[in-house]
């Protein structure tokens, strides 16, 4: 790891201050990518900013039809929430699958999304349920949010505070794991709520985490597997490595959803 | 250089270190703890598994400073008066060690999953064990001794 300057601030105003002074400053939520990413010296931050000690960061609230979640929340704790489990069952079940239990005592949903690893599980779950992310600066759709592999609409100086998942009538996530890393080489979240139907798959895309819109038209006509089980997408565009080709990986989105939506009832 | 100040173990350990001081580093190191060991530094095998305020993470994946302020619990504060701790103990007896290296992991991780989930039964353990390797293989025994742990500890 390069050396770099370190502050722990206790308010998002104070982290927000920091940010603004620093170099070239790395945000640091529960470093369960950050870390590895420095110890490997492909980051060299000025200064890293480290959040988790900001517990305005860290809630689960259920108002209304939807939850809000605190950017610092970590995804143990989203796993075994009543009202997670309660409202939102698939967001609850795919928490509770990343990593290992003890990477989700420290990874956090905002970090894991301002990420946008190309086979994280989160953006998937953001994309599939219409969220709504709230940072510091502004409100950001999900839809405007993930802009390709570790790209973000997020600005320099912009921290997420809270990520609003509305509440959906049916809602499933399936993911392929890779057999050694147990990353999704497909992770698939299909859900039907007041936005209609989504389709939202990670682990694939070369540009990260999208939607399947000739998925979510089937689905919306029939609600049912077999509606699609025909839907073939093109190898175009998928991630293709030592672990599956981008034709691979296409059949592995029809499959994926197919579980998906048996999985949602 | 900075000053990071914990609890380990129940004392109070303080040590003067720069910011990019590695938990695990801060434990190894600084207090002398080689209880707690580095096996893949990468946040894969679990060797170095601690527990911060109660919960088991990656002492590898985790800078010292983060654990400002925190109860920090390592392999080497289990056991009490001299006596180990029952998972300690059912390691022991079932034999759920080879080589020894993923050993104090592999019961941190232990401790904290009966303490979540109290009703264990095999496939949960398995699932539980996501994030320890175990290089010899030897997950048969070190799941007996895991179960063997939660039926004593009820």
């Amino acid at each position: 790891m390069y050396q770099f300057h370190y502050e722990r601030p206790k308010t998002l105003a104070d982290a927000e201050a920091l940010l603004g002074k620093a170099d070239d400053p790395k945000i640091l939520a529960g470093g369960q990518t950050l870390i590895p990413t420095l110890k490997q010296r492909l980051a060299m931050p000025s200064d890293v900013i480290d959040i988790g000690g900001i517990k305005e960061l860290d809630f689960i609230r259920a108002e209304g039809d939807a939850i809000m979640i605190g950017a610092g929340t970590r995804h143990a704790t989203v796993a075994q929430s009543a009202d997670v489990q309660k409202h939102n069952p698939a967001l609850a079940v795919l928490a509770g699958g990343i990593g290992d239990p003890a990477v989700r005592h420290m990874g956090t949903l905002g970090g894991s999304i301002a990420n946008n690893d190309p086979a994280a599980d989160y953006p998937a779950a953001c994309l599939g349920l219409d969220a709504k992310i709230h940072t510091t600066k502004r409100l950001i759709e999900a839809d405007e949010f993930f802009k390709g592999m570790f790209e973000t609409a997020l600005q320099d100086g912009e921290i997420i505070k809270e990520v609003t998942f509305p509440h959906p009538e049916k809602a499933a996530y399936m993911k392929f794991r890779n057999p050694a890393s147990r990353y999704a080489m497909v992770g698939v979240f299909v859900s039907k709520g007041p936005w209609g139907v989504r389709v939202a798959v990670t682990g694939a895309g070369q540009n990260g985490v999208f939607r399947v819109s000739e998925m979510e038209e089937a689905l919306a006509k029939s609600w049912s597997p077999d509606a699609v089980a025909g839907i073939k997408l093109p190898a175009k565009g998928l991630n293709a490595d030592l672990h599956g080709t981008a034709e691979y990986r296409a059949h592995l989105i029809t499959v994926m959803a197919k579980r998906a939506v048996a999985a949602a009832g | 250089m900075s000053v990071v100040s914990m609890t380990v173990n129940g004392k109070p350990a303080s040590a003067d270190v720069e910011a990019r001081t590695l938990l695990v580093q801060f434990i190894r190191d600084e207090l002398g703890l080689t209880g707690t060991h580095v096996g893949c530094d990468t946040s894969q095998c679990g060797a170095c598994v601690v527990h911060v305020d109660g919960r088991a993470v990656k002492s590898c994946t985790m800078l010292a400073a983060q654990a400002e302020g925190a109860e920090v619990l390592t392999i080497e504060g289990l056991a009490k008066n001299g006596e180990l701790h029952p998972v300690q103990a059912a390691f022991r007896e079932h034999h759920g060690l080879q080589c020894g290296f993923c050993t104090p992991g592999m019961i941190m991780t232990a401790v904290d999953m009966i303490r979540r989930k109290p009703d264990l039964d095999e496939e949960t353990v398995r699932e539980e064990l996501d994030g320890n390797i175990c290089r010899c293989t030897g997950y048969h025994n070190i799941v007996k001794a895991i179960l063997a742990a939660s039926q004593e500890m009820r």
